[in-house]
């Protein structure tokens, strides 16, 4: 299966002969780093190679169009409930610089006793079943080729059928997952002696698979009130995880410690968050970092939001990390859209390319409160490990609710969670395995009468799956309404009609968000902005952020709702686009024929930039191609730049219109075109406005012809007027 | 039983590790880890479960509903200790079936009483 990036990815293209696919590959892949990585005008410390197709940062226009890529991996977690709506948020996603992809599972799948078979519909996830892993394989398979980068696919080993899950995962070649029977215990309630029993299978499976471990820690201060009182506390649960993996025999370096600064401004963030981090990586060397944002203290809004994930991210950059996973900024408030997804992993891309060569300037001081709050924090940590093993072990400290209690340990609150080791879902589960006990099959822990002798455990039967992969049972679907292709009817039926529809998170859905302002009390305003909204005709309106910008003057809010509408492809006018002559060509044109350009930033107007950027060399502007510009200056009469015209005997005028009070700037080029037809100059002159409001349409009602709107460049005026010249004077 | 509320006495606490350098406190740390885990560990070493054994039938090439109904049976017979790849890699030796002839006809309801336990 091969991608273009002019077409959208077929979802029947990625389940044809499903049943016959196999991964390409095993195992994580790491970025590579290169050591002063030449991009551009730039040298870059901490970079990766570069990719083959992606969508640069917006400033990269600026910039030569470059893209530089951090050394981070950068993880994005993908929940629609549809897998073949979230191949297509993968692939945007992937463009954008994620080469990790976490797939959020279905609420519920963890207390399900086996696997899950077909594509069924999931909440706030998808049902993690062979199909599905398979497919969103095959089709990062198709999207790593297009992006140029390997990239790590990933979903949960833990719940009820984790060992089972492992072995999925380890057949369809998924290159990275949860698994922490902390998480089982302490939040879904597991049954704890099952949970660390199946633990130990699941890592094994996975480890001999070469899939990256992400520990469950972070969890503890995602829900804990007080995040950072539950410092000492991560320590411990990483440490336990982390010393259980060893022992289930994973190596260092398929362990990775999910971590998160546990606060967020107004807290003062970096006085708590840094020593938390240095702590960690001191305490746990030679394992991997998987760094998280914070996601406590974030609720509606997504600015606020994204500026506590830059700092979470300059953290790691003053730390280390080896995976930065990104969180949408709209986490908060909803099952995440499709551009947030590709909002937070330009909220990491941005932050680590500004942070480039940062610590070859700076460094942490050792001197000050930095090492004595690392140190109080281990050794917090090494008191509530003495506590465990004082109080009897790991199951006893949970049964007596040792586990994120609020207090700052060894303060306790008496609020921890409590568990029972004999209760639980799937207690009195966990069998003694008989002293002929045996597993005749690859990635087994524990005793087995056929890890005895020194040959595979599978080869009385010539070998289990994981040695030959044509042994697996594919299972297609189960059920008959709840499978992707029921759901691909619509879709399918959508584009046959050639009808378009908005989109946030699945195919159809038809949501979309509008920002409205409105002058008024808090109450008054949110009333106000709802009934606008349904006089917008929006279905089903919800304030999903709202602002105070002062209790009478006014609140701003996001409203979603849902915009029952179908535009109609047949019917859209798209303006078709003029391929650009290139440099050489314009200035083989331009440079012999002694053009004249007269140009000015016309009205009350003292906005100078955009007209430096179309016309001075410097700036990439129309000088190059060896056009003899006079720019007038700022607050030019149209007058003044028509008497130039008349005394160089110029071809084009060039006005920067920036201001756009009460149309001003409609005002401006007519009156250009109407003085320059009075003076009779008009068939003579080549007419051109710019301006952050001009568009090409609006410039050429108003008499101009042409218009450019923001992020045109020199090159775009510079065809066109060679376009225009070139039909004008012939020869 | 659970912790009952307690003021931050960390001072009085760490008097005991306030002499230890941070190597030697790391040391100590990962310790008191192996401590916690050992008894863990050894259990996950000499116990089993189901999802264990289901795992290991689909290593062995059985599907998730196979291997879901095998061990639901032998669970009911009491015979898991036994470990489910184990009782149908035998059976199949004794029977001179392949793998999965053995499973489809134990879930056939044949051979349960020879099974080699």
């Amino acid at each position: 299966m091969k991608l273009s990036p002019d077409k959208k990815l077929d979802v029947r293209e990625v389940l044809k002969e499903l049943d016959k696919y196999r991964p390409r590959r095993k195992g994580w892949t790491w970025r590579k780093k290169i050591e002063n990585n030449r991009i551009g005008s730039f040298v870059y410390k901490d970079t990766s190679e570069n990719l083959s197709h992606s969508v640069p940062l917006p400033a990269a226009a600026y910039f030569d169009n470059i893209d530089p890529q951090c050394d981070f991996v950068i993880t994005t977690e993908i929940a629609s409930g549809r897998f073949e709506d979230d191949l297509r948020r993968m692939r945007m996603a992937a463009w954008h610089g994620a080469d990790h992809i976490m797939v959020i599972r279905t609420i519920g799948q963890s207390h399900i006793d086996g696997l899950i078979e077909g594509t069924p519909e999931g909440v706030g996830g998808i049902p993690i079943s062979r199909k599905q892993i398979r497919a969103s394989r095959k089709a990062l398979d198709a999207i790593e080729d297009e992006v140029g980068r390997p990239i790590n696919f990933h979903s949960y080993v833990s719940g009820v059928a984790g060992p089972e899950i492992a072995v999925l995962f380890a057949e369809e070649g998924v290159n990275g997952a949860h698994q922490d029977p902390q998480y089982n215990v302490l939040y879904r309630n597991i049954n704890m002696h099952r949970s660390f029993v199946d633990a130990a299978e699941a890592k094994k499976i996975m480890a001999d698979a070469a899939i990256l471990q992400l520990d469950g820690a972070h969890n503890a201060n995602a829900t804990a009130k007080q995040a950072w009182k539950v410092t000492p506390e991560l320590f411990v649960q990483h440490a336990i995880n982390t010393a259980y993996s060893n022992a289930a025999g994973m190596p260092n370096d398929l362990i990775a410690l999910s971590t998160v600064p546990p606060t967020a401004p107004p807290a003062p963030k970096m006085y708590y968050d840094l020593p938390y981090a240095v702590a960690l990586r001191e305490l746990f060397e030679g394992y991997k970092f998987r760094a998280q944002q914070n996601t406590r203290y974030m609720e509606s809004d997504t600015m606020e939001t994204t500026i506590t994930h830059v700092l979470d991210t300059l953290i790691s950059r003053m730390t280390s990390a080896d995976i930065q996973s990104t969180i949408t900024p709209d986490e908060g408030r909803n099952i995440p859209w499709h551009y947030n997804n590709v909002a937070g992993v330009n909220t990491a891309r941005q932050t680590l390319m500004g942070l480039d060569g940062l610590m070859e300037q700076v460094e942490l001081r050792q001197d000050g409160p930095l090492r004595q709050n690392v140190r109080e924090l281990k050794e917090r940590a090494v008191l509530f490990l003495e506590e465990i093993l004082n109080d009897g072990g790991y199951y006893t400290a949970v049964e007596k609710g040792q586990f994120v209690d609020q207090g700052y340990f060894p303060e306790r609150k008496g609020d921890g969670i409590i568990r029972d080791p004999q209760g639980g879902d799937c207690a009195d589960t966990v069998i003694p395995r008989h002293a002929d006990y045996g597993a005749p099959v690859c990635s087994h822990f524990g005793n087995n009468s056929y890890a005895q002798h020194g040959n595979k455990p599978c080869d009385d039967y010539g070998g289990c799956t994981l040695c030959d992969p044509s042994k697996i049972q594919y299972i297609d679907e189960l059920d008959e309404q709840d499978n992707v292709g029921k759901r691909l009817e619509q879709s399918l039926a959508d584009k046959a009609a050639g009808l378009i529809r908005p989109e946030v998170e699945k195919h159809g859905d038809s949501i979309v968000c509008v920002t409205v302002f409105v002058p008024e009390n808090p109450e008054v305003a949110e009333a106000a902005a709802m009934g606008m909204a349904r006089q917008m005709n929006l279905k089903n309106p919800e304030v999903i952020s709202r602002r105070v910008m002062h209790p009478a003057e006014g609140s701003v809010f996001e409203i979603k709702g849902i915009l029952d509408v179908a535009v109609k492809l047949e019917e859209l006018q798209i303006p078709t686009m003029e391929e650009l002559l290139s440099d050489e060509a314009i200035e083989a044109w331009v440079r012999p024929r002694d053009i004249h350009i007269v140009a000015a930033t016309v009205g009350e107007d003292e906005h100078s930039v955009g007209l430096h950027e179309i016309l001075d060399i410097k700036h990439g502007g129309i000088e190059k191609y060896g056009f003899h510009c006079h720019n007038l200056g700022t607050s030019v009469a149209i007058e003044r730049l028509l008497d130039k015209a008349e005394e160089t005997n110029a071809r084009a005028i060039l006005i920067s219109t920036i201001v756009t009070h009460a149309d001003v700037h409609k005002q401006h080029m007519l009156h250009l075109h109407t003085l320059a037809k009075q003076r009779g100059m008009r068939e003579r002159l080549v007419l051109v406005a710019g301006g952050a409001q001009v568009t090409e349409q609006l410039a050429r009602q108003c008499g101009m012809d042409a218009g450019f709107g923001h992020g045109a460049t020199g090159r775009d005026v510079g065809s066109f007027l060679v376009r225009v010249l070139r039909e004008k004077w012939p020869g | 039983m659970h912790c009952t509320e307690r003021p931050d006495d960390f001072e009085q606490r760490r008097e005991k590790l306030k002499g230890m350098s941070d190597e030697e406190l790391h040391r100590y740390f990962w310790q008191l880890v192996e401590q916690i885990v050992e008894p863990l560990i050894d259990e996950a070493r000499t116990h089993t479960t189901p999802s264990i054994e289901r795992s290991v039938l689909l290593r062995m090439g059985f599907s998730s509903i196979e291997a879901k109904q095998l061990v639901e049976k032998m669970l009911q017979r009491n015979v898991l200790g036994h470990g489910a790849g184990r009782l149908i890699l035998e059976l199949a030796k004794a029977k001179r079936l392949s793998i999965r002839e053995t499973g489809v006809a134990l879930l056939s309801g044949q051979y349960w009483e020879e099974l080699p336990v």
